[in-house]
């Protein structure tokens, strides 16, 4: 379509040579003089300021940049810790509650994404009912949900009180009151909000498989278990990766879920690493030592993605 | 395009100083006193600087604390683009002094007479270098309890005098069924709390020595281990449900009657003041047993920026109404601090504003009046955050003894130094 209309229009100007080259030249650079501010603006601001971030992690900056460098003091302070530390440092503790969360969060919403997505193909009645009540969640802030869920978790206000006033008051649930558990209370309010979400990425992504694959499966007597084993699953790939990604980086990113779900948690125990980047840098004025973690937070992140990125996209070409 | 620069340049300072004739009649205020009380509060101020001639420019930056305060303020300052004054916090003004950023009211503090009638304790975080950088706009105490009479009575208990006292008075409340203490479980209010008893513990002369000066020795002392103690036997009265609580709910609990005793700054004061309670006959404001005559404070300070002449006039105007006696008594008895001068009749106080003011003359003149840590006026913030996770994380049993707790404040002390 887009490629009849510019033939159109460049037919009558065939004439005048020079203003066709002209004008050929400049929608040549259009793209690149239309993507240029923002590229500077990503340069700049992205990458610009990791390295000033780097840069900074090797001062001794408190409450203001500082800019003479000292050495990598600020990486010796958080990694003092050993796993045998007890009390566990309060980064340790951050680090710990990141493979947790990240683990958890990513594979419950991909297993239970999925799971529904499946269960909803069989194209079951209301299912334009459904569907926007499984994605309605992911609708909502990240503070909202953590509210709403502070409320529901609180032994004295929501579930277990309810309970308790029906009759099961043997019923105990007060994990987000616990030091030990309150991680797990910021995974399930996360899954809650994502995991529709995923689910409709893998139903667009079902509703992509040809047909005709399912229906020569089932001529050669595969099961229903095999059908989505072997064929349908594998054919699902991209939409792992993408979901994956997306998943990733919400995690990561999830600061303001657990500061409006927990506040932290008891004694800090609900940390996530960019809970520990605030804290150190905005609130107790050791700005070396929140950039320090800010760096480490990016190589982990790097650590992980490049190379499931190449492998995934190295296969394209084949 | 280099002259037209400099043409630029020096027209534009030239319009600079022929502005410097008039006087800007403005003042640009940042703060994070944006709830109710505190705004009405602050509406007083308003009004006194409007009746001399000056406008009022608010910036107010609401949430956490101050902290998103703070942070604008470091982004303004940064930009050279300075406030008239902001809200700030003890070692806030120091690190802004020291980078050389604030003014020098040194002049309005002569004549107006600050230095005798501002507590010399407070004088160490609003004079800097020997110049006054900040004005005190008030003074809150945190060694307070706060109780409920109803259940008082109902319980029989007396005013409790020393620690131990204290404990049978909460057995009472625990035999009779109510919770016997309301605590927040954040951080910070832990940590206010752990102040009162380090205090009541070890006696003023310890808690000068342990949280203001940072002494080793006395930080790892038998009494601060005794003091952790204290604290475990304070935590078992507590309600299983404590932890993450905000502290405006747990004095809603002892409002309600369903708990008896908060620990608390006076700023509670504010939510019985709001709930329509009076002090005497519905609730009653103790000093933490065995601390009283000794005063831990902190204390709301407005910073004052180095402005443009032409702002200074506006600016002298607000720090000299900000610690003028009306403005003093006015805007304290609506937030339920004391004045931050000695000399300011109490006569518009309830009891326990008349007790604060009271009890803060006596501790400036007999050398009691000390910074709250967990306030983040005993030690600059990275100490003082250091100090609140130890706490918090005794109070939430990731660290399981006294012996143990020492050893980790000294090393977080150490290690935030």
């Amino acid at each position: 379509m887009t490629t009849v209309t510019t033939q159109i229009k460049l037919t009558p100007e065939h004439g005048a040579r020079p203003i066709a080259s002209m004008r050929s030249r400049l929608q040549d650079a259009l793209p690149k003089i239309v993507l240029a501010p923002s590229f500077a603006i990503t340069i700049v601001f992205v990458y610009g300021f990791i390295l000033w971030t780097v840069y900074l992690s090797f001062t001794n900056s408190k409450t203001f940049p500082s800019y003479a460098l000292t050495g990598p003091r600020a990486y010796q302070r958080l990694w003092r810790w050993t796993f045998e530390s007890d009390p566990p440092s309060s980064w340790y503790t951050s680090i710990i509650n990141m493979g947790i969360f990240g683990f958890l969060y990513i594979f419950i919403c991909l297993a239970l994404g999925l799971f529904l997505a499946i269960l909803l193909d069989q194209k079951i009645r209301g299912e334009g009912m459904l569907r926007p009540i499984y994605l309605y969640p992911m609708a909502l802030s990240f503070i909202v949900t953590g509210v709403a869920w502070k409320w529901f978790l609180d032994p004295g206000l929501g579930l277990e009180q309810t309970l308790h006033q029906w009759g099961w008051t043997s019923f105990h649930f007060d994990w987000i009151k616990n030091k030990d558990f309150v991680i797990y209370t910021v995974v399930i309010a996360g899954v809650w909000q994502a995991s529709g979400f995923i689910m409709a990425m893998f139903l667009a992504g079902l509703r992509g498989i040809d047909g005709e694959i399912m229906k020569a499966a089932q001529i050669d007597g595969a099961t229903t278990f095999q059908l989505y084993r072997r064929i349908v699953i594998p054919l699902l790939r991209p939409i792992f990766l993408s979901a994956f990604i997306v998943l990733a980086h919400l995690a990561i990113k999830s600061y303001d879920l657990v500061v409006a779900l927990t506040s932290g948690g008891p004694g800090g125990s609900a940390w996530l690493p960019s809970n520990f980047m605030y804290e150190y840098t905005f609130k107790r004025n050791e700005m070396a030592v929140g950039s320090a973690s800010a760096v480490i937070m990016l190589m982990t992140i790097t650590a992980i993605i490049v190379p499931y990125l190449y492998s995934e996209l190295r296969e394209k070409p084949r | 395009m280099l002259r037209k620069l400099l043409i630029g340049t020096a027209l534009g300072s030239g319009l600079a100083f022929a502005a410097h004739a008039q006087d800007v009649k403005e003042v640009e205020m940042l703060h994070w006193w944006t709830s109710g009380g505190e705004a009405a509060a602050l509406n007083v101020l308003k009004e006194d600087l409007a009746k001399q001639g000056f406008a009022w420019k608010d910036v107010p930056v609401a949430g956490g604390g101050g902290d998103a305060a703070m942070t604008a303020l470091k982004a303004m300052v940064a930009a050279g683009n300075y406030p008239t004054a902001s809200q700030m916090l003890g070692y806030t003004v120091l690190d802004y002094a020291a980078a050389g950023v604030m003014g020098d009211l040194t002049e309005t503090a002569v004549k107006e007479g600050w230095d005798k009638s501002v507590p010399t304790a407070l004088q160490k975080f609003s004079v800097y270098d020997g110049k006054w950088v900040a004005a005190p706009v008030n003074v809150h105490s945190v060694n307070w309890l706060w109780i409920n009479k109803a259940v008082m009575d109902k319980i029989g208990g007396t005013e409790p005098k020393t620690f131990d006292d204290f404990i049978a008075l909460l057995d009472k409340a625990k035999a009779a069924g109510v919770i016997p203490l309301a605590l927040g479980g954040q951080n910070w209010q832990e940590a206010t709390m752990f102040d009162s008893v380090v205090l009541s513990t070890g006696g003023p002369e310890f808690y000068k020595k342990a949280f203001n000066d940072l002494d080793e020795e006395q930080l790892k002392s038998d009494t601060m281990k005794k003091s952790f103690d204290n604290l475990a036997k304070l935590v078992t009265y507590v309600d299983p449900n404590f932890s993450g609580r905000d502290w405006n709910l747990a004095t809603a609990m002892v409002i309600k009657g369903d708990a008896l005793v908060q620990v608390m700054g006076d700023w509670a004061k504010g939510e019985f003041n709001a709930a329509k309670k009076t002090p005497g006959t519905d609730f009653l404001c103790y000093r933490f047993p065995g601390t009283d005559g000794s005063v831990v404070y902190n204390s709301d300070m407005f910073g004052m920026f180095d402005v443009p002449e032409d702002r200074k006039a506006a600016q002298v105007a607000l720090a000299t109404a900000t610690l003028s006696k009306s403005f003093q008594s006015a805007f304290n008895v609506v937030k339920g601090s004391v004045p931050a001068r000695t000399d300011v009749p109490d006569t518009d106080f309830d009891a326990c504003g008349k007790k604060g003011i009271a009890d803060l003359k006596a501790a400036n003149e007999g050398g009691t009046l000390f910074g709250s840590l967990a306030q983040g006026y005993g030690a600059p913030p990275a100490v003082a955050n250091a100090y609140k996770d130890v706490v918090s994380k005794f109070v939430h049993g990731q660290i399981k003894t006294s012996d143990e707790a020492v050893t980790q404040l000294v090393n977080a002390i150490e290690d935030a130094k």
